[in-house]
């Protein structure tokens, strides 16, 4: 026990004297967030439109009034004609145009329909749909209120609500993922160019020689960034929590189970690949290339896994991020218990096995 | 076994698939002596080696190491003997007294033990005035001392040296044997391999391997008779050219 706490002491010592190796841990975890948090996002605000209002009644001022009152839109500017619409949107200020038809209000209320028309501009595919989304939604509501003193039998209006995140706010989406990508990342990166680094400064071979286990030796490597991946964890849900109030309607302590097991899977992919590479680079090549990118591309963090092509839906199976992120956005958003997590958290105990057991047989090939 | 040995092997074989690395080797290590194990590249004595301090288990054969087998008792050998490889590793980025600390720290030696081992270590080595700066910073020569005391804070009964002279100049080279004489004269036994022929001179015995197999073992003086050479260069030349 001894010789495991002045092991765990030397390796402390290493992170701590190592600049690059602390700004991975605690820096980019908040660098990280704060940039999902607030720089992607597929929220609007005060997006530039123009208005081409061929009625100007007042029902299309009552409408164009109530968008710019909105905090998501501010009006540009007013045009006359149609042909101006190109020239506006080329300029790239604009990013969407509504055009009221002429006679609006009359219409409406003779024919019982008006079109408005938007047009957006698509060159960011994204962003324009939100936009037509917004736009959409706020002339709904106004067409209810218009209605609401009116009887018309069987009038089915549609109505999208979206649930669990009811402001679409993506960082509830980047949350998860970000914390799922920084736990594999320190955990996996981390301990296995740490392993590595000690086979090329050759004092892997001095502690073989020496009585201290094979095991202790990777136990000892590995327990340091538990301890950090956990505070990791923390610091994330805590930024989460308190600048982006973003809920955590599940339990706290599945939350941290569920967390710890994650990071276990993580540092046993870390060892896997420390027992593959020799030196310190190729072991942050495969974490890099190996771990990183599927997780961005392929966990669901970023693109959804149901619209990929099947091969790529049945490559996301191996993934163990997949299932930490629906563990963590159904503890975070939904509150749900481990009665309907059992399945991923049964799937990621499996694979952390897994990789301990081909860790263990790969070790021993390697001491042959 | 014999009580003067401190290695014995019997026919010791290390296969790698088809590939024999080391091909029944049998021969005899007299406590306190100089031992050079010689060879070229590739001639299996690092293989060789990493069978006898355990970290390697051989294909077939018999050895023992300071009074322990090497298939029963790896860890009882392991507590016995000292090893230092041609790196020098020591932690760069721990200080001189860290490194002392944390090595003495994984052979169980007491706080107290570790104390008084590096007071005396330092002492020797004339590092007080860098015991708190970080390894990095020291020269290679002290390195190499330092890495190779630290391989003899637990008093070993045997200490394996692998290559420790590589790259460095032949100043240091010269201190680093006053070591290795110091070190037999106090009753360790030094197992040093080396492929620098004039180092051969000064051990007490020397082995060549070539191809897996001892091809000669004896002082190097009757070793030169043998062959009827002037350097152990030149037995070397004879032995590996057939």
């Amino acid at each position: 026990m001894k010789k495991f706490v002045g092991f765990i002491k030397k390796e402390f010592y290493h992170i701590f004297r190592d600049k690059r190796t602390l700004f991975i841990l605690f820096g980019m975890p908040i660098v990280q967030i704060l940039l999902f948090g607030f720089a992607i996002t597929n929220e609007i605000n005060n997006v530039n439109i123009a208005i081409l209002d061929k009625s100007k009644d007042a029902t299309t001022l009552e409408i164009i009034h109530k968008i710019s009152s909105s905090k998501f839109f501010s009006i540009h500017q007013n045009i006359e004609t149609e042909a101006e619409i190109e020239a506006v949107f080329k300029k790239g200020i604009v990013k969407a145009i509504l055009v009221f038809e002429n006679d609006f209000s009359k219409k409406l209320t003779k024919e019982n329909v008006a079109t408005v028309q938007i047009i957006t501009d698509a060159t960011d595919p994204n962003t324009a749909n939100t936009i037509s989304n917004f736009i959409n939604s706020i002339l709904q509501k106004y067409q209810q209120e218009i209605n609401k003193d009116i009887q018309i039998a069987y009038q089915i209006i549609p109505q999208t609500k979206m649930t669990y995140n009811p402001e679409l706010k993506s960082v509830f989406m980047f949350v998860p993922g970000v914390m799922t990508i920084i736990l594999m990342l320190v955990s996996a990166m981390m301990t296995s160019i740490s392993i590595t680094r000690e086979k090329e400064l050759g004092t892997m071979e001095i502690l073989l020689v020496s009585p201290i286990k094979p095991f202790q030796v990777i136990i000892g490597k590995v327990f340091p960034y538990i301890f950090l991946s956990i505070i990791n964890a923390i610091i994330i849900i805590l930024l989460g929590v308190f600048v982006f109030k973003m809920p955590i309607q599940g339990n706290l302590l599945l939350l941290g189970a569920q967390s710890i097991l994650f990071i276990i899977t993580s540092l046993s992919l870390g060892i896997l690949i420390s027992t593959i590479a020799e030196t310190q680079q190729t072991a942050m090549m495969i974490s890099l290339m190996g771990l990183m990118l599927p997780v961005i591309l392929l966990s669901g963090f970023i693109f959804p896994v149901n619209s990929m092509p099947k091969i790529l839906q049945y490559l996301s199976y191996l993934i163990p991020a997949k299932y930490f992120i629906i563990i963590l956005k159904g503890i975070m958003l939904k509150g749900v218990g481990i009665s309907l997590l059992w399945k991923e958290t049964l799937i990621l105990t499996v694979m952390t096995i897994l990789f301990i057991v081909l860790s263990i047989r790969k070790y021993k090939i390697r001491l042959e | 076994m014999d009580k003067d040995y401190i290695i014995q092997t019997k026919d010791l074989t290390k296969k790698f698939g088809e590939f024999t690395a080391v091909n029944a080797i049998t021969f005899e290590v007299k406590k306190g002596e100089i031992f050079g194990f010689l060879g070229a590249n590739g001639a299996g004595k690092t293989t060789a080696m990493k069978m006898l301090i355990g970290i390697s288990t051989p294909t077939s054969g018999e050895a023992s190491v300071a009074g322990f087998d090497v298939f029963k008792n790896p860890n009882d050998i392991k507590k016995n003997i000292g090893y230092m490889s041609q790196k020098f590793a020591l932690y760069d980025d721990l200080t001189v007294k860290e490194n002392i600390t944390f090595f003495g720290g994984i052979y169980g030696l007491s706080r107290e033990k570790i104390k008084e081992k590096r007071c005396q270590l330092v002492d020797e080595l004339g590092l007080q005035e860098v015991v708190n700066e970080l390894v990095s910073s020291l020269p290679l020569g002290w390195k190499q001392k330092l890495a190779f005391s630290v391989a003899l804070l637990h008093e070993p009964k045997i200490i394996f040296l692998d290559e420790p002279t590589g790259g460095v100049d032949p100043i240091t080279r010269r201190q680093f044997w006053e070591m290795i004489y110091k070190t037999a004269h106090n009753g360790t036994t030094v197992f040093v391999t080396t492929h620098y022929m004039d180092e051969a001179e000064y051990c007490d015995r020397v082995s060549i391997m070539v191809d897996g197999k001892i091809e000669a073992l004896d002082t190097p003086k009757k070793l030169k008779e043998q062959f009827r050479a002037d350097t152990m260069n030149d037995v070397f030349l004879k032995l590996a050219r057939g």
